[in-house]
């Protein structure tokens, strides 16, 4: 029962953000110079000729019109067209095209941190403080203090040279998925590894392990039914984020790989002021971001009975 | 015990098990005093880590060396285009040499000048946020963390910030305003110190109503007085912290907006700046060097501080002090 009341506050907070949010941005939106809806054709075109096109796109309404005209259109599922990129295309279509791209790379590059990043943190916190743990501290220190940009470059840069690996995304080219898809889990290797040796360093020095020690299970056993099994409880609340994030996809990957996915194409959107396109992405993508949060505290309230739910920490 | 135990202790005198020590008046006091001191144990625990060491000495060098740098004999100006005196043309992606040690870029302006202006620019843009960032979040965290009434109210809207990602809000920022040195410090300032302001609340709402306040306050003292001798100790390790990690947030934050087109102007030259100008040029390997040099400036930099950051907080906590 308290867990439904949960879910449903939870729901209820995160459907105000979402409007919070569309409105904002799209009042945001309307503060931005009218050049950007008219392609190259600004200079050459007459007042008149301008004042038309603003009309037709209901740019001269007052805003509060505007903004009712933008939420009955987003609610028959319509994002509006692009401008610059590929004028008169619905963005929806535009985004279909896009997305099973990211998706592809992203959920790959997922299974890959997950595996190799967890696999790290186990070793690490079994070699604490031998060869193994100071190398893989060095990766993380190293992948979360240089910036993604940097090292994504150079990695492009090198490996490309000594793998033989393509060093653009070509549909046909099976080879040249790999490198996207392995610089993508970069990040979060080195996110897992950190997190899951930390957690293990603490967790394995507590009386309950001891305990278990002591009346004769055996290490691996500790290690699968407690250690990592508590040690899922709070990665679970990140989950539903990381999967939705994949729609999002990798802007650094994307654009440098000239992958035809939807960080690349935020990234074209910006640099060509598509306006009405930025827009949809910049909707699509925080709504990803609240509903990924929202799954997450749900799913960490389901896993772990320990969690109360109606206190807030520390507030009295 | 058994017996054979018994034996061998009875064996013993009674005068070799049991006798009186000499009072000594030193010894007595020697337990009633402690000679801990926080900040004693903070830098003698920070010292003991040789790496965190190294990148303080290699930042202090580097900082003290990019802020006297434009002073030192024969610099170039950054921005300064110099010219082939031999054709009298631009001196377009001169490869490195005597005269200009890091070469030159595609415009011919001097890499080496242009890395260490790029380098305080970004360095000023991050210790700017990172003060901001500490400022506000503290005095929001207290307005928030002290203040019942206002509780409820500001949790919520931290709920609808935090909800939405940090990457999009900079972004839409960014996108919004014209590209500038101001817009720039602006979008850092706008996300970074919700994590502040939230660690400084839960820190005041548990420390609030401890005893040890109760009583200052049952005694009279002024709140001014506890807040700086009771509460604030145990930020400032934290704000240390926060100023030195962001650091590398900021110059990171920096290389991804300008990235994405939303920098800094291109006559600014800035550590992201010239790491994207440097990308533009890699399909060439002899100009790699444009890329090669700034990226390693800003590595080091960004390494540095995360370490020292990182060690510091460690060293911080008394529960690794001894």
């Amino acid at each position: 029962m308290n867990m439904i009341r949960y879910t449903l506050r939870r729901l209820w907070q995160s459907t105000v953000t979402v409007f919070i949010v569309l409105t904002a941005v799209f009042l945001l939106m309307r503060l931005l110079p009218v050049e950007g809806y008219f392609k190259d054709a600004y200079d050459k075109m007459q007042p008149e000729q301008r004042e038309n096109i603003l009309r037709s796109l209901g740019l001269l309404d007052p805003w509060y019109i505007q903004l009712k005209n933008f939420y009955a259109k987003l609610f028959r599922g319509d994002l509006g067209q692009s401008i610059v990129y590929r004028p008169k295309v619905p963005i929806s279509e535009i985004l279909s095209a896009k997305i099973p791209y990211s998706v592809k790379f992203g959920l790959t590059a997922m299974a890959l941190s997950l595996a190799l990043g967890l696999a790290m943190g186990v070793i690490q916190a079994r070699e604490k403080g031998k060869f193994w743990d100071k190398i893989f501290t060095a990766y993380i220190v190293f992948i979360n203090a240089v910036p993604a940009a940097v090292y994504l470059i150079f990695t492009q840069l090198y490996v490309t040279s000594v793998t033989k690996l393509p060093i653009l995304f070509d549909r046909t080219k099976p080879s040249s998925w790999i490198l996207p898809a392995v610089s993508m889990s970069f990040g979060g290797i080195a996110g897992y590894a950190m997190w899951m040796r930390r957690y293990m360093v603490d967790e394995l020095n507590k009386d309950y392990i001891k305990l278990a020690r002591a009346k004769g299970m055996s290490s691996t056993a500790i290690m699968v039914k407690h250690v990592m099994r508590n040690a899922f409880v709070p990665m679970a609340q990140y989950l539903p984020t990381s999967v939705l994030a994949t729609i999002s996809g990798s802007i650094y990957i994307e654009s440098l790989y000239s992958i035809p996915g939807m960080g690349g194409l935020l990234v074209d959107a910006i640099s060509i002021q598509d306006n009405t396109l930025v827009q949809a992405l910049v909707l699509i993508f925080s709504s990803l971001g609240i509903i990924g949060l929202f799954l997450g505290d749900v799913l960490m309230a389901l896993f772990d009975p320990r969690i109360k739910l109606e206190k807030r920490g520390g507030a009295r | 015990m058994t017996a054979k135990e018994e034996k061998t202790i009875s064996a013993i005198e009674e005068q070799e098990l049991f006798t009186f020590a000499e009072f000594d008046e030193e010894a007595s006091e020697r337990t009633g005093y402690s000679n801990y001191s926080y900040w004693g144990s903070t830098i003698r625990v920070f010292l003991k880590n040789k790496s965190a060491v190294t990148c303080l000495i290699i930042m202090i060098s580097l900082l003290a060396f990019t802020f006297i740098q434009p002073y030192l004999p024969n610099q170039k100006n950054p921005i300064t285009v110099h010219l082939d005196p031999n054709t009298g043309r631009q001196l377009m992606n001169h490869p490195p040499s005597k005269e200009y040690w890091f070469g030159t870029n595609s415009i011919g302006q001097d890499l080496w000048a242009r890395i260490w202006s790029g380098t305080r620019t970004s360095l000023l843009i991050a210790i700017i946020v990172g003060v901001w960032e500490v400022a506000f979040g503290i005095a929001f965290g207290a307005l928030w963390g002290y203040v019942r009434q206002l509780d409820a109210l500001i949790t919520e809207i931290y709920n609808v910030i935090h909800n939405i990602p940090t990457t999009i809000i900079m972004m839409l920022l960014a996108y919004i305003m014209r590209p500038s040195f101001k817009t720039m410090i602006l979008v850092m300032c706008a996300t970074g110190w919700l994590g502040m302001a939230r660690f400084v609340r839960n820190q005041i709402i548990i420390i609030r109503d401890r005893e040890y306040n109760l009583a200052s306050r049952c005694l009279g003292t002024p709140t001014s007085r506890i807040i700086m001798k009771n509460l604030l100790p145990y930020l400032v390790s934290v704000i240390v912290m926060r100023i030195a990690l962001s650091i590398p947030g900021t110059i990171g934050w920096e290389v991804f907006l300008t990235y994405i087109g939303l920098g800094l102007p291109i006559d600014t030259p800035s550590l992201g700046n010239l790491v994207n100008e440097g990308r533009r040029l890699i399909m060439s390997p002899s100009l790699r060097y444009q890329l090669i040099f700034p990226s390693a400036v800003l590595s080091l930099i960004t390494v540095s501080f995360y370490i020292m950051g990182n060690a510091f907080s460690d060293a911080a906590d008394p529960r690794n002090h001894w």
